[in-house]
């Protein structure tokens, strides 16, 4: 455990976010552009969706897929439950505010996916390439269910807003289009296709990842400096005891499934993981009384760089004793 | 020269709004706007810049729209419906233009 956790802080991957994380609270001035940013993100979706489709086509698909899936959804809705529970019971958030925080920790982070197959990678564990798909269906389900909290809450529809149009923007957003569409695209042209792409979305791979987790450390400090005023120590306390709540979570539900250990430790890092793309934006169409600052602040700034910094390892670590 | 009184309203909001703004205001009638980014500010929540924001979520929007005083009210009550619970200003100027049929 130890030794995969020092590997994992001495990778150069976590080192260029710890560098970016480092430069933004020095308040440097290094940048990358915006416009490279999104380039290197869409990069790195359609590489992972890519490899999952021609993992799939390789290897085919089983009953555990549907099991998997099911169990992804389940822990996308459940995930923002107890995640309110929590944070009603632990801290000062009011119900508005802590339905958008709990539907950020049930949906997930495609980057923080993208983070984990990089290690799982490294350390030569297979991963079953449905996953990918699984990742894709974990997106919604944490939106509806904040969605029923807050109108529970509230006793009626937020005005305004209709839930269709919202549901529909989120499954389709482009983070999503890009990996499920490379996954789609893989598994049409297995082999062939990942043996004509292998210089460009294998190769290049673990450098990309670099240079846009060196990004990711200049946006998660900069978030961190300017929210800073959002955490509490009863919100910070949530914002890391809730992803390892989400990997015992789904940890459990991949020892019933029987799935291989890189798979679980995907599962696992996937319920860990906080969206801090899609959902953001649903919130602030579905729930605008809810300050952004405070959700955004806590994925962003506190539960990414933990689960890049620690959660990664120790959620490999424990998929082996799962597995074992 | 000759020219003519309208009103500009200057939305500034939450990019993840425009799409539903813009479909508000084409509903009502408004037959053109413009949206301009908006790199950075300051109001009762401090210091925000777009810099280093990621995703759509924190990025904010100037969408402006000149339109006929008569036709006014309406735009405004459709937009307010959409706006009055997010981040954002709406003003309202009286401007002149020199061809009318345009708005």
């Amino acid at each position: 455990m130890f030794e995969l956790a020092l590997q994992n802080l001495l990778s150069p991957m976590v080192l260029f976010f710890v560098l970016g994380l480092a430069a933004a609270l020095a308040r440097s001035d290094l940048t990358v552009p915006e416009a490279v940013a999104k380039l290197l993100a869409l990069y790195l979706l359609m590489a992972i969706g890519f490899k999952g489709g021609a993992e799939v086509a390789h290897h085919g698909v089983d009953g555990t897929l549907v099991a998997t899936l099911a169990a992804g959804i389940l822990l996308s809705f459940a995930t923002p439950v107890l995640a309110y529970a929590i944070l009603r019971g632990t801290t000062r958030l009011d119900p508005v505010n802590a339905a958008a925080v709990a539907a950020h920790y049930g949906s997930i982070s495609a980057v923080t996916l993208v983070a984990v197959t990089g290690v799982l990678t490294q350390l030569g564990i297979a991963w079953d390439g449905y996953m990918v798909a699984v990742a894709a269906a974990m997106e919604t389900p944490a939106i509806v269910a904040a969605l029923l909290i807050a109108r529970g809450r509230s006793g009626g529809d937020e005005p305004g807003e209709s839930r269709g149009a919202l549901l529909r923007e989120v499954a389709f957003n482009g983070s999503i289009v890009i990996l499920v569409g490379a996954f789609l695209i893989g598994a049409v042209t297995g082999a062939r296709g990942a043996g004509l792409l292998k210089p460009f979305l294998v190769d290049a791979f673990p450098g990309v990842l670099c240079l846009f987790l060196l990004d990711m450390g200049l946006v998660a400090g900069r978030g961190l400096a300017q929210g800073r005023r959002y955490l509490s120590p009863a919100v910070t306390g949530f914002a890391i005891v809730m992803p390892l709540i989400g990997a015992v979570l789904a940890g459990g539900l991949a020892w019933a499934i029987g799935l291989s250990k890189g798979s679980t430790a995907v599962l696992i890092t996937l319920a860990a993981s906080a969206s801090y793309i899609a959902v953001p934006a649903a919130m602030r169409l579905a729930l605008p009384q809810a300050n952004p600052a405070v959700a955004l602040t806590l994925s962003l700034g506190v539960t990414f760089p933990f689960n890049l910094l620690v959660g990664i390892p120790l959620y490999i670590a424990l998929a082996g004793r799962i597995t074992a | 020269m000759q020219t003519f009184p309208k009103k500009r309203i200057e939305i500034v909001v939450e990019a993840p709004l425009l799409r539903r703004i813009t479909a508000r205001l084409a509903e009502t009638g408004v037959g053109g706007w413009t949206v301009v980014p908006v790199l950075a500010g300051h109001g009762q929540h401090g210091d925000w810049t777009a810099e280093g924001q990621i995703g759509t979520a924190s990025q904010m929007v100037m969408l402006i729209t000149v339109v006929d005083a008569v036709r006014l009210d309406a735009v405004l009550d459709g937009v307010f419906a959409l706006v009055s619970r997010q981040i954002g200003v709406v003003t309202v100027s009286d401007v002149a233009v020199v061809r009318p049929e345009r708005f």
